[in-house]
């Protein structure tokens, strides 16, 4: 368990929030700043950190629950060590990029906004990455693969299960 | 800190230096290697190529050349894109491996890298960047200094006049006075509804309290939709400048920016161009010498598209779910922490230095009666040039879809263009010679909106658009009211009724229905333009519709469980190529000369056979 523990003898866990939590005012506008943070940290936003959001803010844990449901950019499960976004903006859903999704959802046997079993993948429907020019597009762990097709989700999704074995 | 004075030398220094950007005819012995990193570029190593040019120059010993990371050119298809200065180069789709042979060829031997040179739409091989068919009928007022300047260089924002508008604004008016000036320029709000900017911001001069804000509302949520963000990537610097001077005119002193958290350049872009006004003594107290104040601060949204809705972003900003507030009272008397506000869109404030310097006549002339100056359009989906656009207010739609955007590839026809995103409305092509301008677009069914321009071709299904936009909706509405949160949701199901086969005559009727109450009856402007691509469509294409209900058929074979992929067994000559490039194994016959079928049990509808087809045996 030796890495996980900071120089402090805290886990590393608690002291990346201690020290977010530093940062700001204890105001509840700050929240979703706060929440930002954390969903770049974790991957998601575990539980043990919205307990120690609601005691500093001095909120409900349901106020924070509402917020963090609200906004899609927070998700309450971990992400996959792959996490496949495949973009639904217009100029991507216009140049057939549901078919990628479809090929994707088919592959991994999952529904967007899942993880695989094993932990390998999880699946997402975004909107707009911002590469119109390239559409349609998907990212892997946020790397752009543009003009895409669903031979190069196939060969992506294989080089990862290859890699992975 | 710096003093006026000491601004005024950096401006007249710089301008000398960086005049070979923008005069192709300047005597220096210098050149600038300008290399976009627009986020569409820097997904495509356009960071890489940056490296890799000064390590060459480096390698190479090459003095007198400098690279520069700038903000997006606008021709998005044809990235990463690299310009070269004084004389103007335009080198389309560079690779990190192509930077040597730049340097070698066009800087050390004086020549040009033909194979990277740019083709357009005739063919005809283009050297110089405003020789493009897509530069010609554009005019860049918001854009001026996107792909032109460093957005992380505050100096370099200063050269072209950057802050001076600011302290023409400190020094020589009133703040009545620029308010005028803003009215009398005619400009309208450019996140959609056109509200007359200078009304809004006379409003929150009005409004009575003590503490007042200035807010930017960057939350670009219409999907397909990218001019905001290359703004804030391009040219940060003038979006902080016009929410000072709007700060000046209604007596605000803090100002709040709401980005989408989803734009990271962006921010990060702009936080760089905060820290560098701070350092300059440019954003701070006693600005320019004067007691004018004014700080500004960056609130990351989280992926909601109802923030972009001016209400539900205060509450955003106030740390809440992003639910809208009842109006009245409008946020010039009760915004953000309940002091009197002034919202403007991103694209809106940067047309807001440029009045200020050149005047509101000047201004007032560009564009048609009712709508003045110019619009962004982020231009996609079919159509051969995919970027950003800037064409004055009055442009018909095919002088933007066929002489700026070049057509539509594939030899295809076009079939509809949508404006103003889930908001907005399908325009189809017996109006495409309509002029530009909020009231012309709501004449026939769409709107202006932020600036979201899809082409799309007669591949497409319009039925299947709707559905898709709806579903947007569904996801993004935010639940406060019942008509918006249940009734999207009533035609989503029905759409989706249609488009499986599954709808009547009736069904449509409904959703005409539907269409009426939902607009009438929702809280906020989510909901009243929630139903808008339903009834352009619904105007435009009910033959498709019709023909889904009554004839369970999809002619363009876009909606999955009424198409069938079948092969012509007269065209088809057994050559195998379907087969080997089938992704899941639905096509059926073995040996060359065997005439192939497809399962259609397996099939998924994928289409990769017909692009594959040597012989167009597949439909």
């Amino acid at each position: 368990m030796g890495e996980n523990k900071c120089q402090c003898g805290n886990s590393k866990k608690d002291c990346f929030m201690k020290d977010l939590l530093k940062e700001y005012k204890p105001e509840k506008d700050n929240l979703i700043q706060i929440l930002n943070s954390v969903q770049e940290h974790y991957g998601y936003i575990p539980k043990h950190a919205q307990e120690e959001i609601s005691e500093y803010l001095n909120m409900p844990m349901a106020e924070i629950y509402g917020v963090i449901t609200f906004y899609s950019r927070f998700t309450l499960e971990p992400k996959g060590k792959y996490n496949i976004a495949i973009c639904l903006g217009t100029a991507c859903f216009v140049k057939g990029s549901e078919k990628i999704l479809d090929r994707a959802k088919e592959r991994l046997k999952i529904e967007p906004g899942q993880t695989t079993e094993d932990g390998l993948f999880s699946l997402e429907e975004t909107r707009c990455v911002g590469a119109c020019g390239l559409a349609p597009v998907f990212t892997v762990n946020g790397e752009v693969y543009g003009m895409a097709t669903v031979q190069i989700l196939d060969q992506v999704i294989d080089q990862i299960l290859k890699e992975n074995t | 800190m710096n003093t006026i004075e000491e601004i005024h030398k950096i401006r007249e220094e710089k301008k000398k230096e960086l005049e070979l950007r923008i005069n192709t005819k300047s005597d220096t012995r210098e050149k600038h290697i300008l290399v976009c990193h627009g986020t569409g570029c820097t997904s495509s190593k356009s960071p890489e190529i940056l490296e890799n040019f000064r390590k060459t120059l480096e390698e190479k010993n090459i003095e007198n050349v400098r690279v520069i990371k700038t903000g997006c050119f606008g021709l998005c298809a044809k990235g990463p894109v690299v310009i070269i200065r004084p004389e103007n180069t335009f080198y389309a789709h560079v690779k990190p491996e192509d930077c040597e042979e730049i340097i070698q060829t066009h800087i050390v031997e004086n020549k040009r890298v033909e194979r990277l040179l740019c083709k357009d739409i005739d063919g005809k091989l283009v050297e110089k960047l405003d020789e493009l068919e897509f530069y010609k009928k554009q005019q860049r007022i918001v854009l001026k200094n996107c792909g032109v300047i460093n957005p992380e260089d505050i100096d370099e924002y200063i050269a072209f006049d950057g802050y001076l508008a600011l302290e023409k604004v400190l020094k020589e008016m009133t703040p009545d006075e620029v308010i005028e000036e803003v009215t009398k320029s005619g400009l309208r709000g450019r996140g959609g509804a056109g509200f007359p900017t200078g009304k809004k911001w006379l409003f929150a001069k009005q409004a009575e309290g003590e503490q007042k804000y200035v807010v930017c509302n960057a939350d670009e949520g219409d999907p397909g939709a990218f001019m905001d963000r290359s703004v804030l990537e391009g040219d940060p610097h003038c979006v902080i400048e016009a929410m000072m001077i709007a700060g000046y005119a209604i007596g605000a002193n803090e100002g709040y920016i709401y980005v989408r958290a989803e734009y990271p350049i962006a921010v990060k872009r702009f936080q760089i161009a905060i820290d560098q006004a701070r350092e300059k003594g440019i954003l701070g107290k006693n600005i320019f010498g004067t007691d004018f104040e004014f700080d500004l601060h960056i609130r990351l949204g989280a992926g909601a598209f109802v923030c972009g809705e001016e209400t539900a972003l205060l509450e955003s900003i106030e740390g809440r779910r992003g639910q809208p507030r009842l109006k009245p009272p409008f946020p010039a008397n009760s915004g953000l922490w309940k002091c009197p506000t002034l919202i403007n869109n991103v694209e809106t404030y940067a047309n807001i230095t440029k009045i200020i310097r050149n005047g509101a006549d000047w201004y007032a002339s560009i564009g048609t009666e009712g709508s003045k100056g110019t619009k962004v359009f982020a231009l996609g989906g079919n159509v051969n040039n995919i970027g950003l656009v800037e064409v004055p207010m009055g442009t018909t739609l095919r002088e933007i879809v066929y002489d700026i955007g070049g057509g539509i590839p594939n030899k295809r026809e076009f079939k509809a263009a949508q404006t103003g995103g889930p908001s907005g409305g399908c325009i189809p092509a017996e109006y495409l010679d309509t002029p530009i301008d909020y009231e012309s677009l709501k004449e026939i069914g769409s709107m202006m909106g932020s600036g979201g321009l899809i082409v799309m071709d007669d591949s497409k299904c319009m039925v299947n658009l709707a559905k898709f936009y709806l579903g947007f909706t569904v996801d993004e509405s935010c639940g406060k009211c019942n008509p918006c949160r249940i009734g999207t949701k009533r035609m989503y199901e029905i759409l989706e009724k249609l488009t499986n086969g599954e709808g009547t005559l009736a069904d449509i009727d409904k959703l005409e229905e539907l269409t009426k109450t939902i607009s009438k009856a929702s809280v906020c402007g989510l909901g009243q333009t929630a139903s808008n691509p339903v009834i352009s469509t619904l105007k435009y294409f009910r033959n498709e519709y019709e023909e889904h209900a009554v004839d369970k058929k999809c002619s363009t074979n876009e909606c999955k469980k009424l198409a069938k992929i079948e092969i012509n067994p007269e065209l088809c000559k057994g050559c195998g190529l379907c087969q080997k490039n089938c992704p899941v194994g639905a096509i059926e016959g073995e040996g060359p000369g065997t005439k192939r079928q497809i399962n259609q049990e397996k099939c998924i509808k994928c289409g990769t056979c017909i692009s594959k087809c040597p012989f167009k045996a597949i439909k």
